[in-house]
């Protein structure tokens, strides 16, 4: 995106899903939003989140939820023997029922809604240039499994832990921060051949 | 005040409507900053595309500028924000976990989700993928539960941990954040364009600098104004409060305080303001002793604020003037679920008696009413059945020669006393949760 595009973005902050410059072809996916505006619109909605409920934002907490919840479905008694799941999903409790999970709902849908508004709602597999099909589905999972265990370790993910910690200032929460983004640059260099 | 008990105030539907509209927001914004797709957040690491620092250090930034300076003029409490609590080491080494995942999968969970809801294939594998660790983790917790709960700090932020204000602290992140831009963007032309090191200072945008101009000025009001101090909160918060203690309703009558302190389901926590000459002649079980000047002090706060969920707290002097102040200070600071001990530690034997071997009453109506009105031939602090009434289980001295039978054991104790019968009262204490511990991750 040009430096001219971006100033425009800036101008037209309250109406931040203008489409640059030149108006792209119909069945053509819009380009994403200026990076510091789409941070605007992030930290208001932060700030909302924490004005209006006292809480910040996030996504793998409800995830655990969801677990449990299936967990609870398929073995309900091995559910009741696992002190985290049965914190959740114990007995009676219904561990879908929680604002977490109702956040987790919200965030399917803004994320649906601005696809489809944006043209990129669209099956579609991403990947680096030099990867398989199958590698990269296979990395998907084994991130996701890595990502999944660490979240639960650092009691929150990368929104709600770095995003929301941070912006109240919590020491942990920039601890993690730093820790996320540690681990994945001094990785980087050796699984650069799924990415460039 | 902001933020609202929307759970209290319109119910559970209205409250999960609330957190759907916010997830919303959060799905949409990160959509349409580019997170749905995992080559852009991949690109970060390889400094080609900066995307995502921008994004989420201009969200913090924002964030928390908005939150600082609603409560720099009085319209968010803080002490009602959730702040993740920090444990320290867990953070740090599942955050290293977390960025291995984050490089191999090309997602973090909140993406994932984001990428999932346009139909980006790899996105749904991360998120079961990301479900599959959450159970592997729920399954394996039990074995080293020791380290996921250690090195445990609680609600710390930055300004407690430097002893630096608030506004200061948002001032340096705010030029943190904006040296990280800068040097991020040099780092775009140089890894993503192929472009030759070097940078100019002239501005590339000025819309760029005019916004950066925006937030740091907001960060300096915030740091200018300051943060309220606990006379401020209590002015702002007086009429509601005065009017409490006016109808009486947060004094609450002996005996249901002693109910209380039995109540296995119920954390109660008593906090003594009379002097250290008083609390060694006599306390109530498990009293924790503050000397007036220390209420407000950070560390007092720090530990009463880290005090598990659903504990109620007692204040307590030898009447209530004591007591009320500390209930004043303690208000202000944001603290919920308190209560003064009606009468003080005078009511509190009026009503429950005492031995008159231990103490003898003094006539009513003399003096200060903060004075201590039982004359005590010695010290007994909580090792006597009238510092923990109905509860037959602590250990009590046996002191005196006339009724042996009765003071040296404890379970005889409650039949055979002529106060033992359970004192009538209109119950006062409700429990009020704290704001929801989730955060949406927790």
């Amino acid at each position: 995106m040009s430096e001219s595009d971006q100033a425009k973005d800036k101008r037209a902050e309250d109406k931040p899903k203008t489409p640059a410059k030149t108006p792209a072809p119909a069945r053509e996916p819009r380009p994403y939003i200026n990076p510091y505006v789409g941070g605007v619109l992030l930290g208001v909605v932060l700030f909302l989140a924490f004005y209006i409920t006292g809480n910040g934002l996030g996504a793998s907490g409800a995830v655990a939820h969801v677990v449990a919840s299936i967990l609870g479905t398929v073995a309900p008694d091995h559910t009741d023997h696992v002190a985290y799941f049965a914190k959740l999903a114990g007995g009676h409790k219904s561990p879908l029922s929680d604002a977490s999970v109702a956040m987790l709902v919200g965030t399917v849908v803004g994320g649906a809604l601005s696809g489809l508004i944006n043209r990129r709602f669209k099956v579609e597999l991403r990947k680096g240039p030099h990867v398989t099909n199958a590698l990269r589905l296979a990395m998907a999972l084994l991130g996701g499994g890595i990502m999944g265990y660490g979240a639960r370790l650092a009691r929150g993910c990368t929104s709600g832990q770095a995003l929301s910690g941070g912006a109240v200032l919590s020491v942990g929460s920039f601890a993690f921060m730093f820790a996320v983004f540690g681990g994945a640059y001094a990785l980087a260099y050796f699984v650069r051949k799924l990415w460039l | 005040m902001a933020p609202y008990d929307f759970a209290g105030i319109a119910g559970t539907a209205t409250y999960y409507l609330v957190f759907l509209l916010i997830g919303v927001g959060f799905g949409a914004a990160l959509e349409a900053s580019g997170f749905g797709d995992s080559r852009k957040l991949a690109a970060q690491f390889y400094f080609r595309d900066m995307t995502v620092l921008k994004v989420m250090f201009t969200g913090i930034i924002v964030a928390a500028t908005l939150i600082f300076l609603s409560t720099s003029f009085g319209l968010l409490e803080f002490d009602r924000v959730w702040v993740n609590p920090t444990y320290l080491w867990p953070g740090i080494v599942g955050g290293l976990i977390m960025g291995v995942g984050f490089i191999v999968g090309g997602f973090c969970p909140g993406t994932s989700l984001v990428a999932a809801s346009t139909l980006k294939i790899d996105g749904v594998f991360f998120v079961i993928g990301v479900g599959t660790g959450v159970w592997l983790f729920g399954e394996s917790v039990g074995s080293f539960q020791d380290f996921f709960t250690s090195s445990f700090m609680g609600r710390f932020t930055v300004s407690d941990w430097l002893g630096i204000p608030t506004g200061v602290v948002l001032i340096l992140l705010v030029l943190m954040a904006l040296s990280m831009f800068f040097g991020g963007e040099i780092a775009e032309r140089v890894f993503g364009k192929g472009e030759r090191w070097g940078f100019s200072l002239v501005p590339s945008s000025k819309w760029k600098l005019g916004a950066a101009a925006v937030i740091v000025a907001a960060s300096v009001v915030v740091a200018a104004k300051g943060q309220p101090t606990l006379s401020q909160r209590w002015a702002r918060m007086a009429p509601q409060e005065e009017a409490k203690l006016t109808d009486r309703d947060v004094y609450v009558h002996p005996g249901e305080v002693a109910d209380l302190m039995t109540n296995a389901g119920m954390g109660v926590g008593i906090l003594d303001v009379r002097s250290e000459k008083d609390f060694n002649l006599f306390h109530l079980a498990n009293a924790h002793r503050v000397d007036p000047a220390d209420v407000a002090s950070p560390d007092f706060l720090r530990a009463f604020k880290q005090a598990p969920e659903g504990t109620v707290f007692f204040l307590v002097s030898n009447g209530e003037r004591d007591a009320t102040a500390a209930y004043k200070t303690l208000r202000s600071a944001g603290m919920v679920n308190l209560y003064i001990v009606e009468g003080g530690i005078n009511n509190w034997l009026d009503v429950f008696g005492i031995d008159p071997c231990v103490a003898t009453p003094l006539p009513k109506g003399e003096g200060d009413p903060e004075n201590l009105r039982y004359s005590f031939a010695r010290a007994i602090g909580e090792k006597t059945a009238s510092a923990h009434p109905g509860c037959p289980c602590k250990e009590v001295a046996v002191l005196c020669d006339s009724a042996p039978s009765e003071l040296a054991d404890g379970h005889e104790h409650a039949e055979g006393h002529e106060h033992a019968a359970k004192p009538a009262y209109t119950p006062k204490v409700k429990l009020q949760k704290k704001s929801k511990p989730h955060g949406g991750c927790g």
